[in-house]
């Protein structure tokens, strides 16, 4: 009972950190290791500046 | 068995819609509304969107979509389709459904009630569906590509033309709306200016304290953010710190237009970004506390199913029902702009066909949602108290008592005492014509979450639904402004490549500045205009918004038409009609009434008249000719925009013409089918 509980958790919390791209990073180096594991990696920061202006360029939000 | 469940759904769908619809006592609960629209969604879903995934769009699940093929960590993952669907909803539910209903409000419970749940089953959830679906086949291509290649350049500049001008109108009337929220609203203004550098902290925090934790940034953003509704109450109760957040609509406006420019121009991790964040926790948030209240507290809607004002009378906005809740409620019904997201970044997150029925029909269904929870929240006040909160001076009397008589006079008994009890529960000084639906919608937000989650805290609740309203109405503002400046851009890069240059600073200045005049000139008469200006924008931010979903059902219907499938062509097409009828009715009316109150050239020509006879008072003396000017222009603009409209629908006859007539059209731009177990080794 105890591990399904924290089992059910801990996706939950994955799925919020997906849901909210708190987990970017993570995905991003995982992302590189498996296809261009042997090319420089952004640091957490540039990577996070680099989405943004990426992430805002174009039709974003409704009305 | 589950035949049987789902006979259960649909006659109690129609029991409840047959509940509301021939009700016609003093109240009604708000529960009948949730039950019918639980039904029909679920209905929609099941059946209709499941039956146009199967025959119309031949969605194949075993075909790769962009994401799988072209998948580079970056624009084009393969996400989850639960991913998918928060991202889309987040994307497309802006304050627009909030607002809509609650100025459609005026027309009673009804009117409202069934277009949303109509035109969002039949209507806006196809359009979005069918624009991912087609968006998914073709790389992710925007609407305007998709337009040109399947259609033609003349389809492709109108959508471009359209998105162009709908994003102007747009963002000068959710200005307007936070302008007259704030406006002699101390407190109000007081926490709307605080969020600002609460904004700016979080993007310093994510970028140079802890780059990239986004929870961890937003929950310390999220927190003080509602110490800022609990401050802007301390700064209400002093004096003198009061009077230094008291300002008229004017300086308002002016505010709001240069922290348009500045913020288009600021780098977008510093206040776009962070604001974005905050906003969508809240959204979601607010919207699912919204729900949990409705259904614990099941209010009584206190508004008559229909009122006399679907004669065209009405105080909010002049114009009978037909053809004026259609466009007054086009977010939460059918969404034009919507064809701009699912052709824009969802669709290159689709992992697979099978997941376009529930990111696009499902997406839209829970706006459509969003949208009927406006209206309950609108429709539980006193009707009195509703049309004092949304009627503009111009148009029931510019003093209290002269307000109260003429709302009183209608039927919808209101008092001085009343409103301003309400006013000082609310932590307002006046309630009376703040046009623009937000804080009609925040005082009925207060009253359901206070009874809900804690008598007492009415002014907490109150400026709290305020702050939420003016956090996501920015975001859209900072957002359309910079998209509206790339589109100039792009246009520009066609005669001087550094203009075209997005990263040049010279361009940027000049590309923004443009935008923001084209934005803050229609605010800032809509802030001097004594009917309120809602009256004309919404209309017309309306008009546009139905354009542009017609220009995405267009091409829709033609590639239908052009897949040889004319026998389903009317799951689009009808729809099409429908808002083809509506625009060009309402365009017509708006321009050739003689009635002054829903014309706009019969308005410019009346306050013509008395700007020549001389009777109308001094202040409203100077700003007549900007009034008459603006309407004969918004009269222009309404053309121009039912004009494209048609041209469009024009372009789609000839092409599924030529079609019938077995004539070359363009070819399909639709990337070949490759299997997923081709690309999957």
């Amino acid at each position: 009972m105890k591990t399904q509980l924290v089992h059910l958790s801990s996706r939950l919390w994955a799925l919020i950190r997906l849901l909210s791209t708190d987990d970017a990073y993570e995905r991003y180096l995982a992302h590189r290791a498996r296809h261009h594991a042997a090319e420089p990696l952004l640091d957490r920061r540039a990577f996070y500046l680099c989405e943004q202006e990426h992430k805002w360029n174009g039709v974003k939000r409704c009305c | 068995m589950a035949k049987i469940l789902w006979w259960a759904v649909a006659i109690l769908g129609a029991f409840a819609l047959g509940g509301i619809a021939l009700h016609r006592g003093e109240t009604i609960n708000a529960m009948w509304i949730v039950v019918a629209a639980v039904c029909i969604y679920a209905l929609g879903y099941r059946f209709y969107s499941a039956w146009i995934a199967a025959k119309v769009l031949s969605v194949d699940p075993a075909r790769t979509t962009p994401a799988i093929r072209l998948n580079n960590g970056r624009d084009f993952v393969p996400t989850h389709r639960w991913i998918v669907f928060g991202h889309h909803f987040a994307a497309i539910a802006g304050p627009g459904p909030l607002i809509g209903p609650t100025l459609a409000a005026q027309f009673g419970y009804l009117p409202g009630t069934l277009w949303i749940l109509a035109g969002g089953v039949l209507g806006g959830c196809v359009q979005d569906m069918t624009i991912l679906f087609l968006s998914t086949r073709r790389n992710g291509r925007s609407l305007g590509q998709i337009a040109r290649e399947e259609l033609g350049p003349v389809g492709g500049y109108a959508a471009m033309l359209g998105t162009l001008v709908i994003m102007i109108i747009l963002i000068a009337v959710l200005g307007l709306v936070v302008v007259n929220a704030m406006r002699h609203s101390p407190w109000a203004t007081a926490t709307v200016f605080s969020t600002i550098p609460i904004a700016i902290l979080v993007g310093l925090y994510l970028r140079n304290i802890r780059p990239g934790r986004v929870l961890e940034g937003s929950l310390i953003g999220v927190v003080l953010l509602l110490l800022a509704v609990v401050g802007g109450g301390v700064v209400d109760s002093h004096p003198q710190v009061r009077a230094m957040f008291d300002y008229a609509g004017e300086p308002l406006a002016w505010f709001v237009i240069v922290y348009g420019f500045i913020a288009a121009v600021l780098p977008v991790w510093l206040l776009l970004a962070p604001r974005d964040y905050l906003s969508t926790f809240l959204k979601l948030g607010t919207i699912l506390l919204l729900a949990i209240a409705v259904i614990v507290m099941r209010p009584e809607l206190k508004m008559p199913a229909v009122t006399q004002f679907i004669d065209g009378t009405g105080p909010i906005f002049g114009g009978a029902v037909f053809p004026f809740v259609f466009i007054t409620i086009a977010c939460g019904a059918v969404s034009g702009f919507h064809a701009l997201i699912a052709s824009g970044t969802t669709p290159k997150l689709i992992s697979s066909e099978a997941d376009i029925r529930l990111v696009g029909y499902g997406s839209m269904m829970l706006e459509s949602g969003v949208a009927l929870m406006a209206i309950i929240a609108a429709t539980l006040l006193e009707p009195g108290v509703y049309f004092a909160i949304n009627s503009g001076p111009g148009v029931v009397g510019a003093t209290a008592e002269a307000a109260v008589a003429t709302i009183s006079s209608w039927g919808f008994p209101v008092t001085v005492e009343l409103m301003q009890s309400l006013a000082r529960e609310m932590g307002e000084t006046t309630l009376f014509a703040r046009t623009g639906g937000a804080p009609s919608l925040a005082v009925g937000m207060a009253s359901i979450f206070s009874s809900a989650f804690g008598q007492g805290l009415l002014a907490l609740w109150y400026h709290f639904a305020i702050m939420f309203e003016a956090v996501f109405i920015l975001t859209t503002l900072d957002a359309g402004t910079r998209v509206g400046r790339f589109m100039l851009q792009d246009l520009f890069g066609h005669f001087s490549p550094s203009l075209g240059r997005t990263s040049w600073y010279p361009s940027v200045l000049l590309s923004s500045a443009l935008i923001v005049a084209g934005w803050g000139y229609f605010l800032y008469i809509g802030v001097v205009d004594p009917n309120g200006g809602i009256n004309i924008l919404w209309p017309l931010f309306g008009i546009s918004n139905q354009l542009l979903a017609g220009i995405a059902l267009c091409i829709a219907t033609g590639i239908i038409i052009k897949q040889g499938k004319l026998r389903y062509a009317w799951v689009t097409a009808v729809p099409l009609a429908w808002l083809a009828i509506v625009t060009t009715t309402a365009t017509w009316q708006k321009v050739v009434s003689t009635d002054p109150r829903v014309g706009f050239l019969a308005a410019a020509d009346q306050l013509a008249t008395k700007l020549a006879s001389g009777v109308l008072p001094p202040a409203q003396a100077d700003v007549a000719p900007q009034l008459i000017f603006n309407q004969r222009l918004d009269a222009g603009l309404a053309l121009l925009l039912t004009g494209l409209l048609w041209v469009v629908i024009a372009d789609t006859l000839r092409v599924s013409w030529r079609v019938r007539q077995g004539l070359p059209v363009p070819p399909s731009s639709e990337t070949p089918a490759i299997a997923m177990a081709q690309v999957r080794t």
